[in-house]
């Protein structure tokens, strides 16, 4: 049966997907986050896990305003990095899992979730720079990938109950997959960011940090949060930590802290990475 | 939940239905500048290329002056109008820089220092 071994929280800041393939994870803006993710990054190599659900949201790359889905789950065998106005990043292309990706589309949509199939998208760096800090620079990349697209920049956004929620319904799904893999959940995004108005810039460490012990010690707080909160406390921006619930959803009721690592800045925003084990 | 509880948020533009409506045409130009085609094509000669979207005359002579408050005060989504900066080669933490009238690099240095501190800056009407 196919098991969710872990979960991962991860900022996807794109300077920092700039800055490994401009080669400057040397230069001290960028070594204190490359240094910090170290341990995630040799964990994770030991754990070798079959798939990543990878749950992150696009910036207007693949997802035009014309078509705006909540939740868009990739079903492709393939995902090609986006051009995101200046080329494509420089790394490998993502190998999906089709059979388990279309298992917890049915498993979820007939579990009143109706989420958007995608058999054709690109991916950005939403999605890619995550994948470069913890699994560094291989020519492939050893895991394959399902994406799960979340809307978050035009509101009205899904509320952080609904994305707990999801990702308690795709724990379901996966379990109910009877192939033997070691799956993980990805949340990605944040950590408290505004890239515009007045208030660009607004970093607040008191609330990524209790959100990073709420994750483990009390959700329920972090799930009834309105959109309002979100937005005030951690920027506009900041709303991207909706999609870490879906990640902490997927892993039961009792988790165990592995990691923590916390840092200002990445360009614009703070930068977090939790790593999570479910306890029986 | 509606746009009113954003509204007390100061100087933050969540992007709602009715920015929505305001921005449709600025956005759908925007986002036509991921085709090098199309880039090139604008830079050759802005106010032509502006002109053949239904956009308010207002509208482009923000993108034209390159006024990233105004083009979200008329509907702009924030990650659509960062494509205008990315044709001029413009990062992101500069743009940011310019919605608080800061230059990039006292910017650069806030944000090495911690970043804005949202103290006094939650609420409009004094609620948080």
């Amino acid at each position: 049966m196919a098991r969710i071994t872990a979960g991962i929280g991860s900022s996807h800041v794109p300077a920092i997907g700039a800055a490994v393939d401009g080669g400057r994870m040397a230069h001290p803006d960028w070594a204190p986050i490359f240094a910090g993710y170290e341990w995630t990054r040799n964990w994770v190599a030991e754990q070798k896990p079959d798939v990543i659900i990878l749950v992150y949201n696009d910036h207007a790359s693949t997802f035009s305003l014309d078509v705006v889905p909540t939740f868009a789950l990739g079903c492709a065998d393939s995902f090609a990095p986006a051009d995101e106005g200046w080329g494509p990043r420089r790394v490998p292309v993502v190998h999906g899992h089709s059979k388990l990706a279309w298992h917890i589309a049915t498993c979820v949509v007939l579990d009143e979730f109706d989420i958007t199939i995608m058999n054709e998208m690109n991916v950005d760096h939403g999605l890619t720079v995550p994948l470069s800090l913890v699994l560094g620079q291989p020519s492939e990349w050893p895991v394959k990938v399902i994406p799960l697209a979340v809307n978050v920049i035009q509101y009205p956004t899904p509320t952080a109950n609904r994305c707990f929620r999801l990702g308690e319904a795709i724990a379901r799904a996966v379990k109910s997959y009877p192939e033997d893999l070691n799956v993980q959940v990805w949340g990605t995004g944040g950590m408290s960011h505004q890239l515009s108005g007045e208030r660009a810039g607004l970093i607040n460490r008191e609330l990524d940090t209790r959100f990073l012990d709420r994750l483990t010690a009390d959700p329920d707080t972090l799930r009834t949060m309105s959109h309002e909160e979100y937005v005030r406390e951690a920027g506009s921006e900041g709303m991207e930590l909706i999609m870490w619930l879906t990640m902490r959803g997927a892993l039961g009721p009792r988790i165990r802290e592995l990691y923590r690592f916390y840092h200002v800045p990445a360009s614009n925003t703070a930068v977090g990475n939790v790593v999570f084990t479910p306890e029986d | 939940m509606t746009s009113a509880a954003f509204a007390d948020i100061p100087g933050t533009y969540v992007f709602t239905g009715e920015r929505a409506i305001e921005g449709r045409h600025l956005n759908r130009f925007c986002m036509s500048l991921m085709s090098a085609v199309n880039r090139a094509r604008f830079k050759l000669d802005e106010r032509a290329y502006l002109d053949e979207w239904a956009m308010s005359e207002s509208q482009k002579q923000a993108v034209m002056q390159r006024d990233f408050k105004s083009l979200l005060e008329q509907g702009g989504n924030i990650f659509f109008v960062l494509k205008i900066a990315a044709v001029d080669g413009r990062p992101t933490q500069s743009v940011a820089a310019s919605f608080a009238g800061q230059s990039a690099e006292e910017y650069a240095a806030m944000m090495r220092s911690g970043g804005r501190n949202p103290a006094g800056l939650r609420s409009i009407s004094g609620r948080f």
